[in-house]
């Protein structure tokens, strides 16, 4: 039994989980009492969280290339969905609009920068976060500078309120679900097949007839595309938003979860995340300790095992049905060159 | 128009500091492929450890600062090549900027918890009297600033052309396996390299803590200023990572006093994007062959 | 409708130098369709340059590309890809983690619909037909669903030759395609390509360092040496004239 037969069982049981551990089940007779409203926020933050992983899951771990703007893109996301918001549009137009706008933004930006030498996308994508930063500081008008905008509502579906807890957090599962199955389609299409080949080795693909520029691009539009989406479903989850979460210091964190999780792996993104968002609740005792131990941990990872916390999964657990690819001992008659 | 010079002369001061981190940095990469994201921290931190000598020993200043000199060549030469960098080579370059991110936020958050929050005051190398030039009001410490940076960067260069080990290290930069076919160590130099990288970073923090104050935060705008730098000079240049640093100094500080200063910082962003969108090979860099 | 003796490569007066250093200078031919052209020359005689520079690889320093009589010099190697020019390279390159057919998969799919189709059709493009067909015209049939890391060096060779005729370009070149294979792999490999340019009426432009097999493959012969042309004949011709042979051994 190999671990892809497994995959589809694995992956009901852990949604009917994830649907059911908040819930207070005692009325059906299942002496589960569910989360309390903080244990509903950590699982929401880190969908959250994950929807945003994806998006640099995607730039990094397919197209081989760093942004340092992910948190940058969950600021424009979230406060172009607060805004609009509260100016009267409905939420559902207000979270198109922040994939949309962070998809164009990613192209502007995206567009000199891979025109260019390789590393030039971490260059630019780090002044872009400082110049976001910057901007959402500075502008009061729009974005109520340091005191960040009060009172983001809630959405309503159907002309049920989202405000429960629970609610919403069954809200954001399943635009988490919708997100996650269309990157599993992007990556199994062509465009996927384009990604990988561009990151392995980006002068053959080239060679191929792949347009290896204009699919970094797309990469890193839908990259950061994923970081405005999670960014609008933020803003409501926390109900007030402030400049501090979208600082620099948040993207490098998105960098280092989606190595640890695992990089260029559909699941990767939600183990990072997940590792993220508990650890500083682990370490309540020694709160300045959180991104310290979290550096180390990522550094010792990647040194040790660079496929990160899945690519360990699957040497430990996985046995090969081949011979290792790199022992290619003579065959009959090989000469080698 | 004076205080338009002065603005000038001390934008070179400044300048002439982030040239220093922008040349380690630009070396690194040129020897051994090494992007280095946690460059800002590595200006950040000597200061620090001066700061910790003279607070927790009670050295005197001269002394901390020769001590962080070393320190930093030992933590940041020596321990961040063989610790962080070598077992990473094998990997590609992605794991190793990963791993320079991490190193950065682990230098950022140590200092913070090791050390202070709290932006701390930093003595100057010499004493910030105004000189009695008519005129123009520049300090003795800027002077020394001046000095020293230069001095350092000329001593750089003489090494770098006029010593057979700083021919050998240009030739690791531009031709590795020509060089190894040569018979140079380049694994030596390449240990150098990081070796000089840590030193000049460490020079550029004591030079730039008394102007800055020294705090934890400070690597994201030293880094950030390091970069700006080095592509503006044109990123496989020392002479352009000169260059950039003080073009950046000069721009950076004409900003402070002309533009409001709550966007002070995005004037070199602008630069940036500026370069890359008109001359991405720099100013003094070669056009670089097709990339993909 | 092209008539069978047109021009479909015509190099004019190329011309490429790296600082210093001048790797090809102008240099001239015509390969007509149908035609194997070998291009052989001692180690550091340009070849490769040459090649870059046709295919979008380098930026040509003087001189011109023209292809099916369209002037494509200096567009990009995907451009010229999309246009019917394929290669392969000199050291193996194919995908390691990709299996046999998600490479030639790989090597096709740019080539049908557009990008947008290609996003929201099948996720093997349609191509799976092509691929096995493929697969099979070069011998690598129990092969379809491994890994290609794992392949022996011979079998990669197959596969990157496969892989750039996935799309059915008018015009390919060949980059040492001989180079580390075995002599039984060899003979495969030399009777695939003459059947492909029997089948297809490709134009084939091969660089070789193995004599025997680019003797024996290619119509015509043209000898590089220092950047320039100094032999251009049938192969028996070249083979005997002085100038190719004090070329050879002068190095």
């Amino acid at each position: 039994m190999s671990l892809s037969d497994l995959k589809i069982p694995l992956l009901v049981l852990a949604a009917v989980l994830l649907l059911v551990i908040p819930a207070d089940l005692t009325g059906f007779g299942i002496p589960w009492p569910g989360l309390r409203r903080y244990g509903m926020f950590i699982l929401s933050l880190w969908l959250v969280t994950s929807i945003a992983a994806m998006g640099v899951n995607l730039i990094m771990g397919y197209a081989g290339q760093e942004s340092l703007a992910q948190a940058a893109f969950l600021g424009i996301g979230a406060y172009t969905t607060a805004i609009l918001t509260k100016a009267g549009v409905p939420f559902g137009v207000a979270f198109v609009v922040s994939g949309i706008a962070s998809f164009l933004i990613g192209i502007i930006l995206g567009f000199p920068a891979l025109r260019v030498q390789k590393h030039y996308l971490a260059f630019v994508t780090l002044a872009f976060s400082v110049f976001v930063w910057l901007v959402i500081r500075n502008e009061e008008w729009l974005t109520g500078g340091v005191s960040g905008i009060q009172d983001v509502s809630r959405p309503s579906l159907f002309g049920i309120s989202l405000k429960p807890a629970l609610y919403y957090y069954w809200f954001i599962c399943a635009i988490t679900a919708m997100l996650g199955a269309a990157m599993w389609w992007i990556i199994r299409s062509p465009w996927g097949r384009a990604f990988t080949a561009l990151r392995e080795n980006a002068i053959r693909a080239e060679s191929l007839g792949i347009d290896v520029r204009g699919y970094k691009l797309l990469a890193f539009a839908i990259g950061s595309a994923y970081g405005g989406f999670a960014g609008a479903l933020y803003a409501p989850l926390v109900e007030f938003i402030d400049p501090t979460p979208f600082a620099l210091a948040s993207s490098l964190l998105y960098l280092l979860m989606v190595m640890l999780g695992g990089m260029g792996t559909l699941i990767g993104p939600f183990i990072g995340a997940g590792v993220a968002v508990l650890f500083p609740e682990w370490l309540r005792f020694a709160e300045g300790l959180a991104p310290i131990l979290f550096a180390v941990i990522v550094m010792i990872m990647v040194a040790l095992c660079p496929t990160g916390i899945v690519g360990l999964f699957e040497r430990i657990f996985v046995k090969r049905r081949r011979p290792h690819a790199d022992d290619k001992g003579p065959v009959l008659g090989e000469v080698k060159s | 128009m004076s205080d338009f010079l002065q603005l000038v002369i001390a934008g070179l001061a400044t300048g002439a500091i982030y040239a220093l981190a922008a040349i380690g940095f630009t070396l690194l990469w040129q020897t051994s492929q090494t992007i280095n994201f946690a460059q800002g921290e590595f200006v950040m931190l000597p200061a620090f450890f001066a700061l910790a000598a003279m607070k927790w020993w009670g050295l005197p200043f001269s002394i901390a600062a020769l001590l962080a000199i070393a320190m930093s060549m030992l933590v940041l030469g020596v321990m961040f090549k063989n610790i962080i960098v070598d077992p990473l080579i094998k990997q590609g370059v992605l794991p190793m900027v990963i791993s320079t991110i991490a190193l950065a936020i682990f230098l950022k958050d140590g200092v913070k918890d090791v050390y202070s929050a709290e932006a701390q005051s930093f003595p100057t190398i010499l004493p910030d009297i105004i000189l009695p030039i008519p005129g123009i009001k520049i300090s003795l410490a800027q002077v020394g600033v001046l000095v020293v940076a230069f001095s350092t960067i000329m001593g750089l260069s003489w090494f770098l052309a006029g010593t057979r080990t700083g021919r050998q290290m240009q030739a690791t930069a531009q031709h590795p396996t020509v060089a190894r076919i040569l018979g140079v160590n380049v694994e030596r130099m390449v240990m150098y390299t990081f070796l000089i990288n840590a030193g000049l970073a460490a020079m550029a923090s004591l030079l730039i803590s008394p102007i800055y104050l020294a705090k934890f935060s400070n690597g994201e705008t030293l880094g950030l200023v390091a970069f700006v730098a080095a592509i503006v000079g044109g990123f496989n240049q020392v002479r352009g990572a000169i260059a950039g640093g003080l073009i950046v100094g000069v721009i950076d500080n004409l900003a402070a006093a002309y533009v409001s200063t709550s966007y002070r910082q995005a004037v070199p962003l602008a630069l940036l994007v500026l370069i890359i969108l008109f001359r991405p090979q720099g100013l003094l860099g070669r056009k670089e062959e097709r990339a993909i | 409708m092209s008539s069978t003796n047109s021009s479909v490569l015509s190099v004019r007066n190329l011309a490429k130098s790296f600082g210093g250093v001048q790797a090809v200078r102008n240099v001239s031919f015509e390969v007509r369709q149908g035609e194997i052209l070998g291009l052989i020359g001692p180690n550091g005689s340009g070849k490769t340059t040459l090649f870059n520079c046709i295919l979008g690889q380098s930026l040509p320093t003087d001189g011109e590309v023209h292809v099916d009589g369209r002037n494509v010099t200096g567009l990009r190697p995907s451009q010229l890809s999309l246009l019917g020019i394929g290669r392969t390279f000199q050291l193996l390159q194919v995908f390691p983690q990709l299996t046999v057919t998600e490479n030639l998969i790989l090597a096709g799919q740019e080539h049908k619909g557009s990008r947008l189709t290609r996003l929201l059709g099948a996720a093997d493009a349609g191509l799976s037909g092509d691929a096995e067909r493929m697969i099979e015209f070069f011998r690598l049939g129990h092969l379809a669903h491994d890994k290609s890391g794992g392949l022996s060096y011979g079998q990669q060779k197959l596969l990157d030759c496969a892989m750039a005729f996935m799309a059915g370009p008018r015009l390919v070149l060949l980059d040492e395609p001989a180079g580390g294979v075995n002599l039984s792999m060899l003979a495969n490999l030399k009777e695939r390509l003459q059947a492909i340019n029997a089948e297809t009426g490709a134009t084939f432009v091969v660089i070789e360092h193995n004599m025997e097999f680019v003797m024996s493959l290619c119509t015509r012969i043209i000898v590089l040496a220092e950047g320039e042309i100094i032999a251009e004949g049938s192969p028996d011709a070249v083979r005997r004239d002085p100038k190719v042979i004090e070329a050879y051994l002068g190095h």
